[in-house]
Formats: C-alpha cells, structure tokens, sequence
C-alpha cells in the first residue's frame, strides 16, 4: 500500500471462542468457604419454587476465563491506545488515581442503607461534588441522581414540567434545534411534551428569528446544546434567554460540550435556568464500552424545590444528611442517590485539576479542535466557517463525488490505527464528519491524525476502492448489518 | 497539569500554525460580558498523593470495618479478585459504545454472552445489553408492556421495592398511566384475590417483585395466570439477582426487569448497578436499550454488531422505544464475569449458602422477636418484628460493628417495629450470633421492664 500509516502496525492477535464453547462439565473457577452453620433441605425450604436446573450456564476454570476476557479485550480500540476522535463523545484520559479511590474499601461496600453516622465519607464526597459542579456551572442547586445524560435530560424536564404545573399550566411544547441529540426529543416526549423543531441559520447557530416566531405561551422550554453539535458558540445567547423568559418559558442546557466552557464561562451566567452535565464526558469518568455514565442536572433557584428526592443537606450540628421532605420534588428518577461511584471519580478528576488545570483543559481542548480544522481545511469539505469550539464537523461533499461517503472515510482511518470521529452527525450536515480531539491528544499524535486523513483524502482520489472495502486491517471486515437486524440471533444457542 | 501532553512551546507552535495570536483569540465568540475573569472557586490542584489520602479518610468515615445485615435491593456478596484485573484492562474500561463493530469486537462479544447467560438464567429468550438500575428497568419495562398492549393502567404489588415503586410514579406521571396498588397477605405474598378484583378492560400488566421486598418468594405462575386471562402482561421484578441460583425463574412473565448488582458489583453506596430486561423473542422490537446481536464479515466469519437501533432514540429521535442511549456496560462485563467464574453449579452452590445462612438467623431471631411473613418460602431476606424500637437495638449493634436490618416503619409503617434483616455467603455465624442475642437483649430488658411496670402498679 502506498499510504501507509505511522501510527500503526499490524500484529498477530489471538482467536476466541464463546464462552459456552469452552465449557464442560466438572471445570470449575469458584470456591466457597465451608458452612458454618447447620446444612438445609432446601426442598423443604423452598417447595416448588426450587430451581432444579441452570441450564446451559458455563463451566469453565480460571485461567480460561483470565484468557477469554484478555483475548477479547485486545479486540477493542481504547483511549489508552490512542485518539478517540468523536464528536460531542469528549472521549478524554481517563485518570488511573479515580478508579483506585472508587475501590476503597469504605466507599467500594458502603450500603446505601447504612446509618447517616456511619456514611459521612460518602456524604461528604457528594456534598464536595456539588458544590463544585454548582460553581463550575454558576448555578443555584444540583441533584446527582440521574444515572447518565439522557437520564439527566428527562429529570430537567420533569422540574421543567412541575414548575409550570405550579404557575398552574404545564404548557405543551419543547422547542428542539434541528442539530439536537435524538436524546433531548425522545427525553420530552417521555414528559409528555410534544417536540417542535427550531431550524438553524445559516452560521449553524439557532435562528433567533424564527425562535422569536415559534415562542409562545404553549412552549415550555428550550433545549439548547452550547456550544452546539457544530462545536459553535451560541453568540445570541443572551438574545436567546431573554426571549424565553419573556414568554414564560425556560432555558434548558444540554451539557455534552461543557467540555469547551469550564473555567472560561459559566451557563448560569448566559441565562440557563436548568442544564445536565455527563461526568463520563466532560469529568473523566470512563465510558466503559458504552456505560456507566452519570448525569447530573443543575437548577437555578427557582427550580430548587422540584429537585429529586432526597437531597443531601447540612444538619444543625455539622453533619450531613439526606432530607426527604420534600413536598414540590419531582420524586425519585433512580433507586437510592445515583452512580455514586463516578461521582467518586470526577471529584477525583476535578481535585487534581484544581482552577488552574480545569481553565488549562478547556484551553487545550479547543486549541486542539482549532489545530484539526487548520489542517484539513481545504481536503475536507467544511460547510460552516464560523469558529470552532472544541469539536469542528467537516462533510463528504469533495469525497461523495467519488463515491466514497463518510462511513466509508472512517472505515478507512481504522486501518490507519485511529478510532473513527462521529459518523453522519448532526443531522443538519449531509455526511458529516464530526471530529472532537479533546484536551488528551498531543500535537504528535494530532498531527499523525491529520496525515491519516489526508492521505485517505488521496486515496480517494487515486484509489476509491481501497477505502470503500475499508478496513482492510481488522480481525473482521465489515459486518453484515442488514442480515443481523432483519434476522436477529441475540444469544448463543447449543 | 499532568494529564495535559503539552508544553508550552507545543502550545506556542499549535497557535502559530492555526494563526491566532493568542488562546483568548479562539474564546473570543464567547460574548465578552459572559467570560469567566477569575479562578473557579473549587479546591486547588492537588497532588496525587494528596487525593489518595483525601479519599482514605473519607474511607474511613463510611462504616469500613462492619459487618452488616442491609439488603432490601443491594447485596453485599463476595466479589472475585479477576473481575476488577479484567474490566481495569483500558480496552474494556476506556473503549466508548461499540457503535465501530470492527474495533469493538471484545466489548460486542462480551455483551452477546451476557444477554445469553441472562436469558439462561431468567428463562426468557432474549435479554438487552443493560439499563440504568433494577428501579428503572421495571419502569421501562412497565412502558415496553404499555405499548405491547395498547392499555395503560398498571397494578404494582405493595411487596415491590419501594424506592422501585416511586421511580415508577415518576416515570409514569406524564404518560398517562394509572398506576394502583395491589396488598400483600400476612404470608408475605400478593393479595391474590384483592389483585383479581384490581383488574380492568384497561390494565396493560401486572408489576411484580419475587423474591419480594420482603425476601418472599412470590407465586408467580398463579399472577401469571390471572393476568394472561384477562389479556394483560406479566412484569417481573428480580433484585436480588443470586436468587437465580435456586429459585425457580419466573418463566411465566412476559417480562423481567432484573437488576444484576449482586453478580459482582460493589455496593458501592447504591451504583452504579447494572438492570438488564429480558423478554420473549415477539417482543423484542418494543424493547428498551442496546441489543448486541451475531452476524457474519464479508468473508462469512463470525462478528457481533449492535442491531435493531430503529426503537433507538438517535434514530428515532421522539418515536424511539426510550430515551435511553448510555447504558451500564462496564458494570455489565463484571456481571458477565462473576457468572462465568460460579456458572452452572457454583450459582446453584452460592445461593443455596445465602438460603442456608438466612435460614438459620431466621430461626434463631425468631425465638426472641416475632418473624413476619413466615407463610410462604423465601429467599435470603426476612422480617424480624421486636417490642422495642428497631432503631435503638440497630445504634447498640453499631457498637459491636454490625448494622442491623433495615427499619420498615419509613416505608411500610403499618409493620410497626419491623426491620427487614438479610444474610449472604459473607455473613458469618458469630455475628448472627451476636445481632440475635442483642434482640433477645433487648425484648427481655423491655419485658423485665413491663414487668417492673406492673410490679408498681399492684405495689401501689
């Protein structure tokens, strides 16, 4: 081949069967302590409730298992192999000290039912977290409770709803940018919203125009991504809030891109009333192969009491505690207090940062989209200029007149030893290329980055073929998708 | 700052080469009034060193070092050593959604054994890579039954988790779906006939937790049933997730929303956890959540992709099955481990050790307190009702560095002095021992008390 890359080598790895493949019976990988208390008949404990048979579960020993699960991990891309360029995925290092404290005994087998007196340590990190996130943000009040981002969005817009409500009308609408995440619609309509949807302009930014069109008293919220799925800054923001608010209607936030702001702007300060934040984007907390995630959602003031329930308080004499009195709140979104542990590990992220490293983070977050831009400005196609944040989204167009799409340009960087970017997002750019390097790359690797979509760039012109049968270098080539989905198979079957 | 691989020359260089002055030059679409002029009021960087030790003593203040009897939806079992050395590996812990199948085969396959073994376990046939929690997955799986019917009133049995139950009033709240309640019997189990007389033309399922709150396990196949009769689903709800190791699935449900925390998840003060919902294959395009499914490369070999994205929210945007897009993979994979490591017997073996250890505190709290809902089997879990108050004998057993059963009277008020014990592979006799002789403790102190009492009376 003659565009080779400098960043990757291909080396023998190692075949794996199912798990089910290996087993048979009388293998074992477990060992239980001998009872110390008197056997049962568990026939006579349990009746017919007793299970007599556990199917086809495996039967498989330790090192087996040591192999199957090492072999199958080296057929994974990972942060810590290189760059995850995807966009709005704020695919950052994910720091080695978050997940040793999360494994302190302490906090690793806290019960969350355990005493007050005796959960201090929890509730401490939890208290420390807010009061961080609140600041971070420049909001009034924060629950941690919702389980990811999506999650998060559907709490804001149950407080959205219930503020309403109390105003004595729930009103009917969600106003939607056209650039949105199909979370935030699919969150509103779980509310039982209907979704209106908001055009862009032609800056990629939200059309204060037609907004000031479409707002009424029916319109609940906006949702508002900032910077948006282009990696835009909203300019009119101001513009935007105070068009809400006339009409009643709030700000919502979502916060996937918070990575471009922290310590540089705080959204409570541009008119946000309601906003979530993923601590598995911007606060380093693994993604883990697709979860968990952790979606805090920050209020102002006027949103306070809908808060979920409970919220962890300050009591008379300096502890802290949970109060569930909480007539106005929206209720529980999630058993007990949330992904405690990834609250654990972004309080981790943020002490080692500090305001220094959080505000440098930002900084080199966006230096490094900007970097990108500049050096595949003119290969790529890039259908709106104004300035980048931290993520910059380029099309297809040059590279669709050969016939090569965007799926099959980031089919083609695997070979060359990097996670694709986001593929066909946002919406509003037909084959977008959405690329977000984070604050993690350096300029080494971003610049092996840009030489690998350059010289894809060159293939398609010499060689289009070559990157429409990509990869060319992985265990498997492509997946049949169609077959799996009009067929499901969903599990191994003797 | 040490995550940051750059210097300031690289710095120098990146500004040069993009042909900005400096970095306020790229912040400069952010509206100059709205900039941050001022560190961010949040503790200084500190070093790693630093972090550790902040940590340790925050460690040290949440209860390391008790033995404990809490259950009631997180278990406290032993975790193997390998589950915590496999998901460290930065493939599976730092890899993102296996949306690229060619460089996520690890992360596909791992998820392809996991909803195999789930639909083992659950006797269902086809199970989703995970949800939030076990609370969240019945309501997702409430709605998924919701839309299955095209009715939209559910009956809950009290029995269910509470904090379950109220995550359900908030997620049914604007969907326009009643919700009632169904009681239990002083055998610990659903009201049955208070439960057939709760059905309506318009009730979508039957919301069901076995075992129960109360560690009962429920007479499933009857609920079944009744529901099937009348046109209506079955949801069951598993919390306890080792249960499965010897009591029998619920094979009748059209549903189940299990939450997978006790296959190898630190309780980790209540999450991450792990749901997962399982259900029969005509279902399975009304289903929530991600779906890993087989297929074959363009040279026929073997490969997984996720599948079935229309009921997804990116596809879908507002029609979509769910909201739902990040789910608990991580937590996943050390489900999936921990039920490789026991699998067929092990499973069988390690319940049958929860059932037996159970059994035996039950027994002997019950000499000395009065034991609820003895009617019906149960698994790990039971109810201990004392004369004095369950919280003053908890304070006094925190002294002996063991937390006593949880208080019901938060949550089922009408059980007076309850408290709901429970007993995994890791509680040991002598600490049994102890709790049940601190009960006997206190209901003679409370008799001698009353006897004292009455003395005075008739002295007087």
């Amino acid at each position: 081949m003659k565009h080779m890359t400098r960043k990757a080598t291909r080396h023998v790895n190692q075949n794996e069967n199912l798990l089910f493949e290996k087993s048979s019976a009388g293998k074992a990988a477990w060992k239980l302590p001998p009872l110390d208390v008197p056997e049962v008949d568990t026939k006579e404990l349990l009746g017919s409730s007793e299970r007599k048979d556990l199917g086809n579960m495996p039967e498989v020993s330790e090192i087996e298992i040591i192999r199957h699960f090492t072999r199958l991990s080296t057929w994974n891309y990972a942060i810590d192999l290189g760059m995850y360029p995807l966009g709005s995925c704020t695919m950052k290092y994910n720091p080695r000290v978050n997940e040793v404290v999360s494994r302190l005994e302490g906090l690793a087998n806290g019960h969350p039912y355990q005493p007050e007196k005796i959960s201090q340590g929890a509730l401490r990190i939890i208290k420390t977290l807010s009061d961080c996130l609140i600041e971070i943000t420049g909001m009034d009040a924060i629950t941690l409770q919702p389980a990811a981002g999506a999650h998060g969005e559907l709490t804001g817009l149950l407080m959205v709803r219930a503020y309403h409500q109390a105003k004595g009308n729930p009103r009917k609408k969600v106003l939607i940018p056209d650039s949105a995440h199909g979370t935030n619609p699919a969150s509103a309509a779980m509310v039982g919203y209907s979704v209106e949807n908001l055009k862009s302009n032609e800056r990629g930014m939200v059309d204060v125009a037609a907004l000031t069109a479409q707002m009424n008293e029916d319109v609940a919220a906006l949702m508002l991504t900032n910077p948006n799925t282009l990696g835009v800054f909203e300019q009119e923001i101001h513009k935007i809030a105070e068009l809400m608010h006339a009409k009643g209607g709030l700000l919502y936030m979502d916060g996937a891109n918070m990575n471009a702001l922290v310590g540089k702007v705080r959204p409570g300060d541009f008119g946000v009333d309601v906003m979530h934040l993923n601590l598995h984007k911007t606060f380093s907390t693994p993604h883990g192969g697709g979860g968990p995630g952790s979606g805090p959602v920050a209020v102002k003031q006027t949103l306070e009491p809908f808060l979920p329930k409970p919220v962890v308080i300050t009591k008379p004499d300096g502890t802290l505690g949970f109060e569930y009195n909480r007539p106005m709140s929206v209720g529980r979104v999630r058993a007990f207090y949330g992904n405690f542990g990834m609250f654990v590990r972004a309080l981790a992220y943020i002490l080692a940062n500090g305001p220094d490293g959080l505000r440098q983070t930002t900084e080199d977050a966006v230096l490094n989209a900007n970097y990108i831009r500049k050096g595949l400005e003119g290969v790529y196609d890039l259908p709106y200029s104004t300035p980048s944040m931290h993520e910059v989204v380029f099309s297809d167009k040059v590279q669709a007149k050969k016939g090569v799409k965007t799926g099959d340009i980031a089919k083609r960087l695997i070979d060359y030893g990097f996670h694709p970017y986001t593929v066909s997002f946002p919406l509003i750019v037909p084959g977008a290329l959405m690329i977000e390097p984070t604050e993690s790359e350096s300029k080494e690797e971003m610049d092996l980055f840009i030489e690998a979509m350059r010289s894809i760039a060159e293939e398609v012109e010499e060689d289009p073929q070559t990157v429409l049968t990509a990869p060319h270098s992985t265990r498997v080539s492509r997946l049949d998708e169609v077959a799996a989905a009009r067929k499901p198979v969903l599990r191994w079957k003797p | 700052m040490r995550y940051l691989p750059k210097s300031p020359a690289d710095r120098e260089a990146l500004l040069k080469a993009i042909g900005a002055q400096s970095i306020d030059d790229l912040f400069a679409p952010i509206p100059a009034e709205y900039r941050l002029n001022r560190d961010l009021k949040v503790p200084r960087q500190m070093a790693e060193s630093e972090i550790v030790d902040w940590y340790r003593e925050r460690s040290r203040e949440n209860g390391d070092g008790y033995a404990t009897f809490l259950g009631a939806g997180a278990y406290y079992h032993y975790r193997p050593v390998i589950i915590d050395s496999l998901i460290s590996r930065g493939e599976f812990l730092t890899a993102y959604t296996p949306y690229q199948a060619e460089i996520s085969q690890g992360t596909l396959q791992s998820i392809f054994e996991f909803q195999t073994m789930i639909c083992e376990l659950t006797g269902m046939e086809v199970a989703n890579a995970s949800m939030y929690d076990g609370s969240t997955g019945a309501a997702e799986a409430v709605m998924m039954a919701v839309r299955l019917t095209g009715r939209n009133s559910v009956l809950v049995a009290r029995s269910v988790h509470p904090e379950y139950r109220e995550v359900l009033d908030t997620y049914a709240s604007h969907q326009g779906m009643p919700l009632a309640t169904v009681p239990f019997l002083d055998s610990g189990r659903v009201d049955l006939k208070a439960l057939e007389k709760s059905f309506t033309p318009d009730t979508a399922c039957v919301l069901l937790q076995s075992p129960n709150f109360f560690g009962t396990i429920e007479d499933v196949e009857a609920i079944a049933d009744m529901a099937h009769q009348r046109g209506a689903m079955l949801v069951v709800s598993i919390a306890e997730a080792v249960s499965l190791g010897i009591v029998e699935p619920p094979r009748q449900a059209d549903i189940v929303a299990m939450e997978a925390q006790s296959f190898g998840v630190p309780l980790g003060f209540g999450g991450p956890y792990c749901g997962v919902i399982a259900t029969k294959e005509k279902y399975v395009r009304q289903m929530p959540g991600r779906l890993v499914g087989q297929t074959t490369d363009r040279n026929g070999k073997r490969g997984f992709v996720l599948t079935l994205a229309t009921r997804e929210q990116h596809i879908r945007r507002e029609k979509a099955t769910s909201n739902i897009c990040t789910n608990q993979a991580l937590v996943a994979l050390m489900a999936n481990i921990f039920m490789t490591v026991y699998g067929k017997v092990g499973l069988r073996e390690l319940a049958k050790q929860n059932v037996t250890k159970a059994a035996y505190a039950h027994q002997h709290f019950a000499k000395h307190g009065k034991l609820l809902f003895s009617g019906a089997p149960r698994f790990h879990e039971f109810v201990v009702q004392t004369t004095e108050d369950p919280y003053a004998i908890n304070s006094r057993l925190l002294g002996h560095k063991i937390v006593g059963g949880l208080p019901l009277r938060k949550f089922y008020p009408e059980l007076g002095n309850a408290a709901l014990w429970c007993c995994t592979e890791l509680t040991t006799r002598s600490v049994i021992d102890t709790a049940v002789g601190l009960v006997a403790e206190s209901e003679r102190s409370v008799r001698a008390g009353k006897e004292a009492e009455v003395q005075e009376e008739v002295t007087r």
